[in-house]
Formats: structure tokens, C-alpha cells, sequence
């Protein structure tokens, strides 16, 4: 599906990451693979380094955080956001919403718009679109979108796999009315038919946790999960995003009318970094214009890694001037989006860390 | 080339004989991790780049089906 915006910017944009770093190297032990077989994979893969939370901090917490340093430092004001909406799949509870819990801690007003969305991947041009549509309202100005994933907690510390490759992480993307800021287009698809080849099996209604669904159990390649944990089935994803992403690429380039080296930068949703380079390597697009380091210095934080990408491979360029970009998410779902648009020049693009002392 | 796979290969899984399966995938030998571990070494020792949509278990299934993958790349 096309989908074609008019008069909307993305103002700023403010990465929070964990400041507790892992490194690889450290929790080869865990595994059940030889050394050399992992450090094969690191190269590769881009297992590095990740970032993840505290178990104590939740997407409130860190979201709170965040949004009072913008108002704090007079970035925004806190009676000028309409709408606040919150991507992630790992909210702090099932019901309230969370971006209701908090619109209350940061004591916004009765008069707006609070929404949870249930993505993963492709929450970040998820997010953008709902917020471009609300945009269309005369009432609703700005629009604080929130990209959270919490995903560390659910993925087996001793799944090889998986565990690397993770990272927490919580975006805030200002996205405002703003005139003569060039058109929008974004194209997005959906195979809910095949959405069990990312999943957690348990811990909802269709199967509760239980002292059973949290047993561990050992593959047949030695990664031990339990029905609680996140499992992928890795060669169906990756087949899903070569088929299906380049082709989603070469829609959103002829809707907008651009060629490959009129876009400044490619800022992929990264799964892991061999994936991101095929992509590169099929679209021909030099692998410069698409950055892959966000798994080997974050981790992937599912809908947070193309505002994480963004914020730290372009941020000095993006508060000078700006560029056109073309942004893609691909995978939960199964999901698959991209967006072409002007970004910049922004008010404020960084990177912060929050620990427990934040909390 | 089939020695160099074979060295590959028993570098990646040393505790399997890949000279005895019929099928890599199909027995368990290598997963998806695996394969991507075998791309990129397969890259590098004979200078290739592997499509992406390329990157299927069929094609890592035996040694034949591998040299199969690294002539078509060599021609690409």
C-alpha cells in the first residue's frame, strides 16, 4: 500500500540507550558453541556490543526520562504535544496503556491523544505514519512519537542466536506540521500468515506463563529457550527480507520519483549486519550510503534502530541541513515499510545514557 | 574447490563428517547461523558475492550444491 503525506517534518529526535554495555567476548561462555565458531559469527554478524537495561527499568521510566529533558532544556513545551504514541512490544503492563502511564508522570494535558501500537521492526515507519495521519487533524500540531523495546529480558541469555544481537533502547521522535518541507511517500505490507517466524509463544492469553513455559530447553544446535523467550526461525527471515524488502525499495524509489544516488542515505531497520549488507549489495546501493554498525555498538532494538541509526551516524550533518533519506523496517509482523522524506535540519538529534541512578 | 569447501565446512562444524551426509540441513549439521558463517568464508576464500536470495538451505545442502553456489557467483 502507497500512502502520501504533505506539510509534516520530523523536528527532532533523542536516542536513549542503557548505559550498561555487554560485550560479546565476555558472554562467549554462556554458549554451547566453540570459540571459534562464535568469533566467526561476530565478524560476521556484527556481535560486538549491546546495551541493555536494568530489570528494574520499564519504557515508562526511561520514556519519562527523556521527554522531561527536552521540556527541561526548553526543547519542547510540555502543553504543545497533542498526540503521544508509543511503539513497542514490551509495554509495562497489559492494561493500562503505557503511554497513558505516561502522559500522567509527565503531567501533560487532558486535551490529546495517547496510543499504544504493538510493533516490532517496523514500529519506527509505523509510528511515523499514524503520526503523519493524526497530523492531518486541525487540532493536533505535534506529535511526541516513542519507539521502546525492552526485548533483552525476553530473549535466553544462553540463546546464541538471538541474545548477541539484542538491544534496549528508547527513541523520541518530534513530528510536527511544518509547510514546504517536500512530500511524504511511504509504501507498507503485512503477511500475517506468516507471523509465528518471530515470536514470544507465551506470556499472553493464547498460552500464560507458567512455571512449564519458563523450562529451558536445548535445541538442536545447542541454544537452550523456553516458551517465554523470543524465538526466531532465522532462514525464514532471512529469506523474508531479501525477497521482499528490495522490491519494497525499488516501489518506494518510483513512487517518489528519486534514483538510488539522488537519497543522501539508506537508514535501515538492522537485524544484524551480514543482513544489512546484502541489502545493500542487491539494491546496489554502496555500502557507505547504508550504515550497518548499530547490532556491533547497540544491538538491534527492533523499531528504535532506525532513529538510533539515525541519531548516530548523521546527527552533526542533520542539525546543519537537510537531506532525503529512505528509511525502511522490515520483520515482526511479518511487517515490511520504508518511507522516503526530508529530514532536517533538526532541532536536536543526540544520544543519551540512562542507569538505574536515572530511575 | 571441494577440498577448500570441505575445510570450510569442518572448520565451521568439526564435530560432524561431511563427507557421509547427504544432506547438511536436512541432518541437522548446520543451521541458519551456520550458513551465514559458510557465506561469509565462502566469500572471502574465492573472492565472491553471494545474492542474498541465494542464501536458501538447499544451496548449502552437500558439497555439490555449495560448488554449484560459488560457480554461479564466480560468473555474476
Amino acid at each position: 500500500m502507497r500512502l502520501f503525506f504533505e506539510n509534516k517534518a520530523i523536528t527532532g529526535i533523542l536516542a536513549v540507550v542503557p548505559d550498561k554495555e555487554i560485550l560479546f567476548d565476555d558472554e562467549i561462555e554462556n554458549y554451547e558453541f566453540s570459540k571459534e565458531t562464535s568469533l566467526k559469527l561476530k565478524h560476521t554478524m556484527g556481535y560486538n556490543a549491546h546495551r541493555v537495561f536494568e530489570e528494574s527499568v520499564c519504557i515508562s521510566d526511561v520514556a519519562v526520562f527523556a521527554i522531561n529533558k527536552l521540556i527541561d532544556s526548553g526543547k519542547i513545551d510540555r502543553d504543545s504535544i497533542d498526540a503521544l504514541i508509543l511503539v513497542t512490544e514490551t509495554p509495562d503492563y497489559i492494561m493500562p496503556p503505557t503511554s497513558n502511564v505516561i502522559q500522567g508522570q509527565l503531567g501533560l494535558k487532558e486535551d490529546m491523544i495517547c496510543l499504544d501500537i504493538n510493533q516490532g521492526c517496523a514500529g519506527f515507519e509505523v509510528g511515523l505514519i499514524q503520526s503523519f495521519m493524526l497530523l492531518e487533524q486541525e487540532n493536533i500540531n505535534r506529535v511526541i512519537l516513542i519507539n521502546g523495546e525492552m526485548l533483552s529480558r525476553k530473549v535466553s541469555k544462553r540463546d546464541r542466536n538471538s541474545y548477541p544481537l539484542i538491544g534496549d533502547a528508547v527513541t523520541i521522535t518530534v513530528v510536527e506540521k511544518r509547510k514546504d518541507n517536500g512530500s511524504i511517500y511511504a509504501n507498507i505490507r503485512m503477511d500475517g500468515s506468516n507471523c509465528f517466524a518471530i515470536q514470544i509463544p507465551a506470556g499472553g492469553l493464547r498460552q500464560p506463563s507458567s512455571p512449564a513455559t519458563s523450562e529451558m530447553h536445548r535445541d538442536s544446535f545447542g541454544n537452550w529457550r523456553s516458551e517465554d523467550n523470543l524465538v526466531m526461525k532465522g532462514d525464514e527471515v532471512f529469506m523474508f527480507v531479501q525477497k521482499k524488502v528490495p522490491p519494497l525499495i525499488r516501489d518506494i524509489l518510483d513512487f517518489s520519483g528519486f534514483d538510488s544516488d539522488e537519497i543522501s542515505y539508506f537508514m535501515f531497520h538492522q537485524p544484524n549486519k551480514f543482513m544489512v549488507n546484502k541489502l545493500a549489495d542487491k539494491l546496489k546501493i554502496p555500502r557507505e550510503k547504508m550504515p550497518s554498525n548499530i547490532v556491533e555498538n547497540f544491538g538491534n532494538s527492533s523499531g528504535a534502530t532506525v532513529p538510533l541509526n539515525i541519531s548516530y551516524n548523521l546527527a552533526d550533518s542533520l542539525k546543519e541541513r537537510s537531506m532525503w533519506l529512505c528509511m525502511a523496517g522490515f520483520g515482526v509482523g511479518l511487517v515490511w515499510s520504508s518511507m522516503v522524506m526530508k529530514v532536517g535540519p533538526l532541532k536536536f538529534c543526540d544520544i543519551i545514557e540512562f542507569g538505574i541512578g536515572n530511575s | 574447490m571441494k577440498e577448500k569447501i570441505l575445510e570450510i565446512l569442518v572448520g565451521l562444524r568439526p564435530e560432524f563428517d561431511f563427507t557421509q551426509s547427504v544432506n547438511f540441513i536436512e541432518e541437522g549439521m548446520l543451521d541458519s547461523f551456520d550458513v551465514v558463517s559458510l557465506v561469509s568464508e565462502l566469500e572471502d576464500k574465492f573472492g565472491i558475492l553471494i545474492d542474498g536470495e541465494d542464501i536458501i538451505p538447499e544451496n548449502f545442502s552437500s558439497i555439490d550444491a555449495i560448488i554449484r553456489i560459488v560457480e554461479k557467483s564466480e560468473k555474476a
